[in-house]
């Protein structure tokens, strides 16, 4: 694997083909957990690690799945490693898992984990597929640290509400102070639809700006969406 | 090898293939759980003693009172649909205080699951919502992490009080003629917290002598 592909990859995940912002899956527990930084970056963190050993999985057995059930034995793998890891989590790295315990199970729903696996580790070769899942995983960290943080930040006007569980003796900081009333269609499902809604467009901005300069090239039309 | 694929022959190979992935991953899931089970539970062991220890100091008790516990069965009047634990403490031998897991379906938004702690004569010794759906920055200030203040949070305020003293007139929100306050535009959540731990004070009351002398372990 040269380095050329291994940065397309990364490329793919972090930007171009961004899980949150462009393929727009999974957004069941994306949009229900970003309701602050600390667990929006906690759910990524999860996702990073189990779309990285899903997409090593799959793509060792590759050629033993038969091609007309790929689907089902691709499920049955996801929740089965998923599985694994939330036991050997809640076992082994107790303190961890307390903090992203309760987001490991949210993941076997997240159809992102299944499109990556369908659309890359299916075809391609062991490492490629691992470096992918965890791009992809990223990327989604990225975005949800941003729409996390947005939420947070606008609905209760603090930022990393709950770190001291993920770090004994931190603290929160206040930043809009303490009398600050709260605005709470953010931190409602409704606010985190306008959030990443706006998150998009944001995308597609500086994507559309960014083809610009380059007068050669015709406005690009965003890649669309594979659902 | 041949190279002769027929229908039937396709389909006896992929479901083969398949009940092969189903047994490999139901083997590895199997032996995965039998290797953490001892530590995991080892965990839920101690965090359901800490969560004891919010609403009992360690000191009013020295038995081991996670094994000393009766279940109960359905008790609507402590919100179990399911039934639940209680757990005994004892101090040389006699009764230190009684440990319920309990519930409200009064909230604004789904169950709230409560442990509330009662001593020997009654009085409350501590009340912790373990679980709630409240909406966040309105009515979460039930649950003691979310309560903004933070020198007397408002599930402290039963702490010490008994059912007997107060009556069950008192034993309500101000808003409903009792004499707990609750914060304004969010009532809801406080009157059901107070009307579950006045349910379970009630309880803890009628069935006090059949609570302390089951045996551990038995269903009440």
């Amino acid at each position: 694997m040269d380095t050329a592909r291994l940065r397309e990859i990364a490329w793919n995940g972090l930007w171009k083909q961004n899980p949150g912002l462009v393929q727009l899956l999974g957004l069941c527990p994306i949009l229900a957990i970003s309701t602050n930084l600390v667990n929006a970056v906690s759910l990524g963190l999860a996702t990073i690690l189990v779309m990285g050993l899903v997409n090593l999985v799959i793509a060792t057995l590759r050629n033993l799945i038969p091609y007309e059930v790929r689907i089902p034995v691709f499920v049955l793998i996801i929740a089965a490693v998923v599985t694994v890891v939330d036991l050997a989590f809640n076992a082994w790295l107790h303190e961890l898992y307390l903090v992203l315990g309760i987001f490991i199970p949210l993941i076997v729903t997240n159809c992102i984990v299944l499109a990556r696996v369908e659309a890359f580790a299916a075809k391609n070769e062991i490492g490629a597929s691992a470096v992918d899942g965890i791009a992809m995983g990223v990327g989604l960290v990225c975005v949800l640290a941003v729409l996390g943080g947005i939420r947070e930040l606008v609905g209760s006007g603090t930022l990393l509400a709950g770190i001291d569980l993920v770090f004994a003796g931190s603290q929160p900081l206040t930043v809009f102070g303490d009398d600050y009333p709260g605005f709470l269609v953010a931190i409602l499902p409704p606010g985190a639809f306008i959030t990443l809604g706006c998150l998009i467009a944001a995308r597609n901005w500086l994507d559309s700006r960014a083809a610009r300069p380059s007068a050669t090239a015709a406005p690009q039309a965003p890649e669309p969406a594979t659902a | 090898m041949t190279t002769e694929y027929t229908a039937s022959r396709t389909s006896l190979r992929t479901a083969t293939v398949m009940v092969l992935f189903a047994l490999g991953f139901t083997a590895l899931m199997a032996s995965m759980y039998g290797l953490t089970r001892p530590v995991i539970e080892a965990s839920a062991q101690a965090a359901r003693m800490s969560l004891v220890g919010e609403v009992l100091p360690a000191s009013a008790y020295d038995n081991a009172l996670l094994d000393d516990a009766v279940r109960l069965g359905l008790t609507p009047e402590l919100g179990l649909p399911q039934g639940g634990l209680v757990y005994r403490a004892r101090r040389n031998g006699q009764p230190a205080a009684l440990v319920f897991e309990a519930g409200s379906n009064e909230g604004y938004a789904g169950r709230i699951d409560l442990v509330v702690a009662v001593l020997a004569d009654g009085k409350t010794s501590g009340v912790r919502v373990v679980q709630h759906k409240e909406t966040p920055g309105l009515g979460d200030y039930i649950d003691q992490r979310k309560d903004k203040n933070r020198s007397h949070p408002w599930i402290t305020t039963f702490n010490g009080l008994s059912y007997a003293e107060v009556g069950a007139k008192g034993w309500r929100v101000r808003k409903d003629g009792g004499q707990f306050d609750s914060h304004t535009g969010a009532t809801i959540s406080a009157r059901a917290v107070t009307n579950a731990v006045a349910r379970v004070l009630d309880f803890e009351a009628a069935h006090r002598q059949r609570l302390y002398a089951a045996p551990p372990g038995s269903p009440l």
